[in-house]
């Protein structure tokens, strides 16, 4: 439905711009007290009134965070980086997590889907662990990778908390692109399959030729929901390690009781991963091919 | 020694018999079609002589072997074309040749797919996907995939049941002029008993399942080529058209059994008013008189 010219970027706007103003009906103002105390000075003294009165304003956050967006690529110390900087930190560990979960996930997906006995063997295990919140995988990770410390030839060095933030990732992200995998092979239809049959391909060539390809949307979708999740999973996993990135920043800035950053890197964790299921929806478009 | 042979081939999905006791001999460069109800089993005999099936009982054999593994040389072009999206009209015939003459030359390989591509008129539409092409133009590059690998026997399972009466008539002369020039063995399964008499050389009924079975071979001897619009007024036509479709419609149709159901009679009682209502809910309702009567319906 198109109701007038331009809607659909004008539209967006209004929106944005109700969210703002409700957000600035709610935020606290503050408010200067002038009083004379018992020695006859006057005392000025300001309050923040409000619905929530610690909530910064649209305004005060904006002051706040200018710093971090008109700069951002400064480094000022290791928690206090401009956002692009602690966006690339963050998504350096995701794409690690990420790349490993894709790499496990794929082949395992393929099996379930491929062989009912390897399905009946894991499935259940695959259903108990799915729904763990990452908040209880990390500590695991860092028990796991406790006296790992390595260094990776132009990676740089690698310490249990890194180890344990892209464990996290790797295992948390994994089982959307499992499930689907699994789902997509199961899905092809029994005609591509009797082509195979019928010429005599190869199991490699099955593979490869048909099952693949024919899998390929399937697990494109599960590429696509994982990496979500993948990014989803960073802000829990810096928290948790105090590693510089958006997530690290956020929490510790939280107990640094400057709430307007919160704010910025809620938006900034939004942003990116609202551009990376832009991208990874442009890759799935790409590989439909059925 | 019959070219292809199946001797007492039954086939059972759980409890339902399909095929009972089929027994089929083809010799070497006929043409046959096999004519039979919609879910009679048709597919299913098909696959058993591609091999994707295995017969519960009895043989398939082609030049006195038994079958067990489908095979390239069984070539069958399946109903809904089972082409692979993802791959062009040429890929998708090349994916057969590559496979089946793996010691050839790219170029000696490249010339078999056009070839053929040639042979069913689909050159120029050699780089396309088979989303972009018609129902008709799909069949073709499947027949095409078909008859690439040199089957020594092809095996068409429904090939033109998806189009339209117009498509349909020209893919069946395409199909009996590629037949013409080498007269490979063809086994065409269809519903349709008109596309068998212009097709085919033998006209084979399947009776109507559970448990169907191939009725007497009805020979078409009308001389080749067939002109469509002479083939209404020929004799010969008309008498093989009636001998299929007398056996489809007589013994080797739906057979009608009679079943016994129990039958609950609508209940005529009013409710009785004068009862009084109870604290929780009506039961005042209308009184059932459960009478039940046997019933004797006839099945299809």
């Amino acid at each position: 439905m198109k109701s007038f010219k331009f809607d659909y970027i004008i539209l967006p706007f209004v929106g944005i711009a109700l969210c703002i103003a409700i957000w600035a009906i709610i935020a606290g103002k503050p408010i200067t007290k002038v009083s004379i105390d018992d020695f006859g000075d006057k005392v000025t003294k300001t309050v923040r009134v409000g619905l929530s009165e610690d909530l910064p304003s649209p305004t005060e956050a904006w002051a706040a965070s200018k710093l971090y967006v008109t700069q951002p690529l400064a480094k000022r110390g290791e928690l206090d980086q401009g956002m692009l900087r602690f966006t690339w930190l963050s998504l350096k560990l995701v794409v690690q997590g990420y790349a490993i979960a894709l790499l496990i996930g794929t082949p395992i997906g393929f099996m379930l889907g491929l062989s009912p006995a390897f399905a009946k063997m894991f499935d259940p295990i695959i259903q108990i662990l799915r729904p763990v919140s990452p908040l209880a995988w990390l500590p695991l990770g860092m028990v796991l990778f406790l006296s790992a410390k390595f260094t990776v030839p132009g990676m740089g060095e690698y310490t249990a908390s890194d180890l344990a933030a892209i464990f996290t990732i790797a295992v948390c992200s994994m089982w959307p692109t499992v499930l689907n995998t699994a789902v997509g092979v199961r899905a092809v239809p029994q005609d591509f399959l009797n082509v195979a049959k019928v010429l005599k391909l190869s199991r490699s060539k099955t593979l490869f030729k048909v099952l693949l390809p024919a899998t390929l949307p399937y697990m494109f979708t599960g590429f696509r929901l994982s990496l979500g999740i993948a990014w989803l999973v960073i802000v829990a996993a810096e928290m948790l390690t105090g590693r510089p990135g958006v997530g690290g920043f956020l929490w510790q800035q939280y107990n640094a009781l400057s709430y307007s950053h919160i704010i910025l890197c809620i938006l900034t964790i939004g942003v990116v991963g609202y551009v990376l299921d832009r991208l990874m929806s442009v890759v799935e478009r790409r590989f439909k091919t059925i | 020694m019959p070219f292809l042979e199946l001797h007492n081939v039954s086939k059972r999905y759980g409890s339902t018999e399909v095929l009972r006791d089929v027994n089929l001999s083809i010799e070497e460069g006929e043409f046959v079609a096999i004519v039979g109800y919609s879910g009679a089993g048709k597919t299913t005999l098909i696959s058993m002589i591609a091999s994707l099936l295995k017969p519960d009982s009895g043989t398939v054999k082609l030049r006195g072997e038994i079958i067990t593994e489908p095979s390239p040389e069984r070539g069958i072009v399946f109903q809904n074309y089972s082409l692979l999206p993802w791959l062009n009209v040429a890929e998708n015939v090349a994916l057969a040749v590559d496979q089946v003459f793996p010691t050839w030359s790219a170029e000696q390989r490249r010339a078999q797919v056009d070839k053929y591509l040639a042979m069913v008129n689909l050159t120029p539409a050699r780089g396309k996907l088979p989303r972009e092409l018609s129902g008709g133009m799909r069949q073709r590059v499947s027949v095409a995939r078909a008859l690439a690998a040199e089957p020594k026997i092809l095996l068409l399972d429904e090939p033109l049941g998806a189009l339209d009466a117009l498509t349909r008539a020209t893919l069946q002369d395409e199909i009996v002029r590629i037949w013409e020039q080498d007269r490979r063995t063809v086994v065409l399964i269809t519903n349709d008993v008109d596309e068998g008499i212009m097709t085919a050389g033998r006209i084979i009924p399947l009776s109507a399942g559970p448990g169907a079975t191939l009725g007497p071979s009805v020979a078409v001897d009308i001389a080749r080529p067939r002109e469509r619009k002479a083939l209404n007024s020929d004799p010969a036509f008309k008498r093989v058209r009636k001998d299929v479709i007398e056996y489809l419609l007589g013994p080797g149709g739906r057979q009608k059994t009679v079943v016994k159901r129990k039958l609950t009679l609508p209940d005529l009682l009013p409710e009785d008013l004068n009862e009084p209502r109870t604290l929780f809910g009506a039961k005042r309702t209308a009184r059932r008189r459960s009478e039940e009567k046997l019933e004797a319906v006839e099945v299809a």
